[in-house]
Parts: structure tokens; C-alpha cells; sequence
């Protein structure tokens, strides 16, 4: 079905069931009770859920298949974001036009640094990635201000023209829509002592991120994209065959610079806001780490991590010293001081040393990144499955290439 | 912009060139520590900037340390409450004496080299042996995502014992002014005038990187590790043990971001993610000089360092806007596209 082999097609339904149920068990604790505090089934979050697994999914295709690592792409994201918000602005707060827009201007602008950038390989095209992508951010902070709102950034305004648009009532605000249908609406449903949120932006992105995954798939299985894991393993071999690698790796560049433009257009649609902190370097860097914290070159991986460097920033940064003390109430008074004392410095604003512990534990322990330990565990239940589990397996490997 | 193109004066071009100087004396020196890990271990450091921190902090600790002070009661004189007057005295003084304990909290920083090197050395020993030594064989994804975790539970500790506020570091009364550095070229005083602080800064870096390229290019050790990054197969087999000296330049690069660190203090105060801001543009540096090349590294340093200086001037932006916020990515895509192993770089150093 679809093209896709029963095994993927397993995949892409898993996925399916899982982002279209996810306002639910993401929120598994009562509303009241001492664990709400890791209830992530909010619309924001759950709406950067699936957008940085978007903007992973498409860096995964170029870094996990070919093994060039680019420390760049945050520039196509906050591209995609200015291309999306000038639409906004300009045409009307319908995001088909914006997303649109995002992923064009963001293919065309990796086409240029891609097609200079991959004159070079290894640590070399990393640093020119690197480097465009800095002038990108410093020319929006400071010459582009005109573009791209310098520090302050974008947002619709009321006196923008928005053409396409009705002129908007008196007090009202320009919000983002889909043929009337507000990102921000959200219907609350409560059963018992739980309440699950069902957000529209959420669903949109979701039903982005599951075409994104499916064309992802069809990517990894097709001819095209044997060819990027010779790239991988092999460049010199493929050009002793006659093949240029050039427009292969050319191509996957501008695949993924195009989902991040739609990541970066889905982030305008849902907040609202451009600015030029989206190309910063560490943002780059974020979207690496998550597809190697997840598992690069495997399907689901980058999502993954994507989904778990999120929650991390999102919940555990939350989580106070008080929040600590209601949860060990029920210890003796002196070794619930002293539990609260070593759990403290992990969480709430310390949850940058959880994540640097994790990236370390994860590298050192599992190399192929959290589905490696997956499939441990998943190897531990049955043996059968070792042969079978050739996706995961053949991303495990380490590159040759580097 | 608009108005007629300003003609920059002798003294604006002379200031820029000190400027530049002084910039790319501290990314000289930042990179050449980096250069030894990343351009010849071969290991995509990114906790390099960490190291550097760590090295600024210790100038912290240690004038912490001499002004520790303990409560004497003077009885000579009262408060405003008519009581014995309570004095701080730091222990210093009670070792020393107060005219001696004074000029040794005065010279913290400096005097913080003398410790920051071993303490550093143990750091880079300590993160090799446990750590890197496990990665030179890994891809280099997998190195940028150990030591980026390494860096940032290295940064979330500082700030758990320091706070996450810069914290003022002096230089010595000495350094304190600025030095009318126009006026010994012969131009009008008080038109080029320069910290001394910076002056010492650059005279330091100059002589750090000097005592490493003579390390590793007049003695038996630097001529083994130097043959060992060559060709460690064959160092091996002929029964040198490379990777206990491998173990020590990791020591010795620490050290040395380590004291660039500490001298960097009195520049800017320093706070526990100051090393992140560093270390991108460290990272273009060393591979604008060349992968594994220290003569490259340094030269690429005062390069960018100087080009930087020169793109803020005013006539350079009246007509180029924003040049002096791109330029040294500019300069290193440019080069990296027409010199292919940087500006020194040699065939088969990281390449694939």
C-alpha cells in the first residue's frame, strides 16, 4: 500500500496512530495531581513536537544517507520563517500561501549555499555551512533590519496590506488561519480528572509531519536514495563508476533545506513571529544533536530526539524546588531534604546538565543513538528479529565516509 | 549612510592595525590550543571553549581564595553604634603582612597562571584518559555530541558554584590605565591610546605561542608526538608509547586555553558561557589556517583579526554596510573554496 513495503507501512501507521492520539497520552496524569507537572499535551509543545521532528526528518535525510553534516541548516529554518511572515503580512493570514512561500524561498536559498558548500566534504563543508549560516544571521540582526525586523523581528500587524484579506474589524488581531479555521482554537475535553487539549495548528502540523515522514520513507527505499548511501560509504568508488555525486548530494541538500523551510513557515503559522535568533549557530546545532541523540540515518530516530530534547526543555526545566518537596513529602524530613538537595541542580534550571549528561550517556553507551537502544531492548524479547532488523542495523554502522 | 566617503586619517589606520593586533592576538591564541586537539588529534573538540572557561575561573577562585578574610575586632576604633569596630582581614595578611598581602591580592591574576596550568594540565589529562581517548576513532558526529555534552555539564557546574552574573576580575593596579601609544610613533598624544592591560595580553599570547611551537619543534618529545600524529602505526611500532604523550599534549592544550582564559579575564568578566561565544569563530580559524597546522592557526588569527578591524571603521562601512559583522566568515568561505587545505594546511590531514 502507498509503495511502501509492509514493514514501513507498520511504521507510518504507528506514527499516524501516535501523533493523532498524542493528546492523550501525552497527557497521562490528572489535572490535579502532583504529576501533572510531566503532562506535555499542550498545544505549544505539542506543536513543537512535530515541527522540530519535521525540521530533523529533513536533516536526516541529508546528514544519516549521505554523512554530510551540515552545521547550517537553521538558516534555511529562519528563511523560511521571514519568507512566511512577509506572506502574512503582504497577502493574507491563510498559511497555505506562507508554508508555501517558506519551503520555495527556503529550497532556493540552500540550492546557493548548497551548491557552493558541497564543493567540499568532511570537516570543510561543515565550516562553510557554518559560516553561511552565520552571515545569515548576522546580516538579518543588523543590515537586513528593513527585511527581516533586526532584534525586534516580526510580527503581522494591523496596519499591514494583507491584500487577500477582508479588512479586519475594529480591536480584532490578525491571527493565523486555514480558510477560517484558527491555528490557536483548541477544543478541551474533560473526562474525569484529566483534561486532553485538541489543537488545530497541532493537527495541521501533524498531518505536514506524517506526509513529510511518508516522503522521507520513500526517499530512504528509492534508487535516488541508494545512491546517497553510496555517497556515504563509497564517494570514490561512485565516481570510479561514472557517477558524479555532485548533483545526488546537491539534491538531498536541497530536499532538507526545503522541510526545514516548512518548519521554520509551520513555526510563523503557529506563533506568529519571525526573528533572527531561529539562524543562530546553536540552533543548527540543536537539530544535530537531535538526529544523533535519536539515531541518524534511521527512520524514526531524528523524531525521536526531536521529541525527548524538547520535553526535556520544556518540562523537566519546570520543575522547582517546590514542585521537588510536594513529591518526597511523604520521606523523614532529613532524607527528604537531602533527596531534594541531589535532584535539585538536574532539574528546573538545571536541566541543561540532564541534557549534557544524556548527550554523553547516550554517545558513550549507545552510538547509534536512542533507537540502537530500542533495538537492545527489542533484541533482549526476541531473537527472531536480529536479521530482520535491517533499517536500524545498517544505520548502527559508523561511517566510513567521515 | 549618505554624506561624502570620510578619507581615514595615518591615525585611524595605525589605531585599526592595533586593534587588530590585539584581536587576533586573542584568537591566536584561542585557536592554537584548539588546533593541537582538533587540527592534529584529530578530534572535533567542542568542549574546547569549556576548557577556556575553566581557565578564567580559576583566576576567580584563587583572588576569592586571597581575599578570604576573617573578623578581627579593632578596639582602637568604633562604629557609628560607639561598639569596638569589626575589620576584615584576609588571611592573606596574617601570612604576609599587609604591604605584601596586598600586592599579592593586587596580582591575582596574573599570579592565577601559576596555578591555573597544573590544574588545567589535570583537567585535560583527566578528560582525555576518561573520555576522548575512547573517540578518536569515532565519527566526528559522535565527537561534537560527547564533548558538547561535555562542555555544557562542565558550564551548568561552574554556574552552580558561580552564578550565572560576569564576574569582575582586575587586572593589577599597574595595568590599570591606557597607554598613549600614538605618542611614542610621533603622532599627536591622546589620539591612539590602548589599555596597557591589552598590550600585556598580546605580549603573553605572543610568548605562549612561541614556548609551543618551540615545545614541539626543538625538543625529542614535540619531534615524537609531531612524528606520532604523522604516522601513529609506526611511532607505535617502534615502541614509543604514543598515546601517553598524545595524553599530555591534551594536557598542554588545556593548559594552554586554560591561561588564555585567566589573561582574558580582566578583558571581560567572565561568566560560565563565555567559552560558547568563542568557540565557533575558533573553529573557523583553525580551519582557515589549515587542519593541523599551529603556524596557520596563528597566522589565520591575526589575519581575520586584523581584517575585522579594519571592516568597522567608518569609511569601510559608509560603503559597504555590515561588512564588519561578515567578514571574517566571508574571508574563511573565500579562502576555504580557493586554497582547499586552508592558508597552510598539508595533504592528508583529515581529509577523507
Amino acid at each position: 500500500m502507498l509503495g511502501l513495503n509492509s514493514r514501513d507501512l507498520q511504521l507510518l501507521l504507528l506514527v499516524a496512530v501516535l501523533t493523532a492520539f498524542a493528546p492523550f497520552f501525552l497527557n497521562p496524569f490528572p489535572v490535579d495531581s502532583s504529576l501533572a507537572q510531566f503532562n506535555a499535551g499542550y498545544p505549544d509543545l505539542m506543536q513543537r513536537f512535530v515541527i522540530f521532528g519535521i525540521f530533523a526528518i529533513g536533516f536526516n535525510i541529508l546528514f544519516g544517507l549521505t554523512g554530510y553534516l551540515s552545521f547550517g541548516h537553521a538558516a534555511f529554518l529562519g528563511a523560511g520563517s521571514y519568507a512566511a511572515i512577509w506572506m502574512m503580512k503582504l497577502l493574507t493570514m491563510n498559511i497555505i500561501p506562507a508554508v508555501t512561500l517558506s519551503i520555495i524561498v527556503a529550497g532556493l536559498f540552500s540550492l546557493a549555499v548548497g551548491y557552493i558548500s558541497l564543493r567540499r566534504s568532511g570537516i570543510y563543508f561543515s565550516i562553510l555551512t557554518l559560516a553561511f549560516a552565520q552571515m545569515s544571521y548576522s546580516l538579518a540582526y543588523s543590515v537586513l533590519t528593513p527585511i527581516t525586523g533586526g532584534e525586534t523581528g516580526l510580527q503581522p500587524k494591523m496596519g499591514d496590506p494583507r491584500v487577500l484579506d477582508a479588512p479586519l474589524e475594529a480591536g480584532a488581531s490578525p491571527r493565523a488561519s486555514l480558510f477560517g479555521l484558527e491555528m490557536s482554537s483548541t477544543y478541551e475535553m474533560a473526562v474525569g480528572g484529566w483534561v486532553f487539549t485538541f489543537n488545530v495548528g497541532y493537527y495541521i502540523a501533524a498531518v505536514l509531519m506524517l506526509i513529510s515522514f511518508y516522503v522521507a520513507i520513500r526517499i530512504f527505499r528509492s534508487p535516488f536514495g541508494l545512491m546517497l548511501r553510496a555517497v556515504k560509504s563509497n564517494q570514490n568508488r561512485l565516481g570510479y563508476t561514472g557517477v558524479s555525486a555532485k548533483p545526488y548530494t546537491l539534491a538531498a541538500f536541497v530536499i532538507s533545506g526545503m522541510y526545514a523551510g516548512l518548519a521554520g513557515g509551520l513555526l510563523v503559522a503557529m506563533d506568529s513571529q519571525a526573528g533572527a535568533e531561529r539562524m543562530f549557530w546553536t540552533a543548527s546545532g540543536e537539530v544535530v544533536l537531535m538526529t544523533i541523540l535519536g539515531g541518524a540515518g534511521t527512520l524514526i530516530g531524528p523524531v525521536l530526539g526531536a521529541g525527548l530534547i524538547k520535553y526535556l526543555e520544556n518540562i523537566v526545566s519546570k520543575i522547582n524546588e517546590t514542585v521537588l518537596n510536594g513529591w518526597f513529602e511523604w520521606m523523614p524530613d532529613g532524607l527528604q531534604d537531602a533527596v531534594v538537595a541531589i535532584i535539585y541542580p538536574f532539574v528546573g534550571k538545571g536541566w541543561h546538565l540532564t541534557l549534557g549528561l544524556m548527550f554523553m550517556l547516550v554517545v558513550i553507551f549507545l552510538p547509534g543513538g536512542l533507537m540502537e537502544g530500542l533495538a537492545r531492548i527489542g533484541g533482549l524479547f526476541s531473537r527472531k528479529s536480529k536479521a530482520s532488523d535491517d533499517s536500524v542495523g545498517a544505520a548502527v554502522k559508523p561511517s566510513p565516509a567521515e | 549612510m549618505g554624506g561624502p566617503v570620510r578619507v581615514p586619517t595615518m591615525e585611524a589606520l595605525v589605531l585599526q592595525i592595533v586593534n587588530g593586533l590585539d584581536k587576533g592576538s586573542a584568537y591566536s591564541l584561542f585557536a592554537i590550543g584548539l588546533t593541537l586537539i582538533f587540527g592534529k588529534l584529530g578530534v572535533v573538540n567542542f568542549a574546547h571553549g569549556a576548557l577556556f572557561m575553566i581557565g578564567a575561573f580559576c583566576a576567580v577562585t584563587l583572588s576569592r581564595l586571597l581575599t578570604l578574610s576573617h573578623v578581627v575586632i579593632d578596639d582602637t576604633k568604633t562604629d557609628f553604634l560607639g561598639n569596638p569596630l569589626k575589620v576584615e582581614v584576609p588571611y592573606i595578611y596574617d601570612i604576609f603582612g599587609k604591604a605584601t598581602g596586598d600586592v599579592i591580592i593586587d596580582w591575582a591574576v596574573p599570579i592565577s597562571i601559576l596555578v591555573a596550568i597544573p590544574v588545567m594540565m589535570l583537567v585535560g589529562v583527566v578528560i582525555e584518559r576518561g573520555l576522548i581517548k575512547h573517540f578518536y576513532k569515532r565519527a566526528h558526529a559522535d565527537q561534537i555530541l560527547v564533548t558538547f555534552g561535555l562542555a555544557i555539564v562542565l558550564q551548568e557546574i561552574i554556574k552552580y558554584f558561580y552564578g550565572a552574573n560576569p564576574i569582575p576580575t582586575p587586572a593589577p593596579e599597574a595595568f590599570a590605565g591606557s597607554f598613549d601609544f600614538g605618542a611614542v610613533l610621533g603622532f599627536d598624544p591622546n589620539v591612539i591610546i590602548y589599555p596597557y592591560w591589552r598590550l600585556v595580553y598580546f605580549a603573553f599570547a605572543a610568548v605562549v605561542i612561541g614556548g609551543v611551537f618551540a615545545f614541539l619543534q626543538f625538543t625529542t618529545f614535540g619531534m615524537v608526538v609531531r612524528a606520532g600524529m604523522a604516522d601513529r602505526e609506526t611511532v607505535g611500532l617502534l615502541g614509543i608509547n604514543i598515546d601517553k604523550r598524545f595524553t599530555i599534549m591534551f594536557g598542554l592544550a588545556a593548559a594552554v586555553a586554560g591561561v588564555a582564559g585567566v589573561m582574558y579575564t580582566p578583558i571581560n568578566s567572565p561568566n560560565y558561557h563565555m567559552g560558547m561565544d568563542f568557540l565557533v569563530l575558533s573553529f573557523v580559524v583553525v580551519v582557515v589556517g589549515g587542519m593541523g597546522s599551529l603556524l596557520g592557526a596563528v597566522l589565520a588569527g591575526f589575519l581575520l583579526g586584523i581584517l575585522e578591524s579594519f571592516a568597522s571603521m567608518g569609511a569601510v562601512l559608509q560603503v559597504l554596510p555590515g561588512i564588519n559583522q561578515i567578514i571574517l566568515y566571508l574571508v574563511a568561505i573565500i579562502i576555504l573554496l580557493t586554497r582547499p587545505r586552508g592558508l597552510m594546511g598539508r595533504a592528508g590531514v583529515m581529509e577523507d
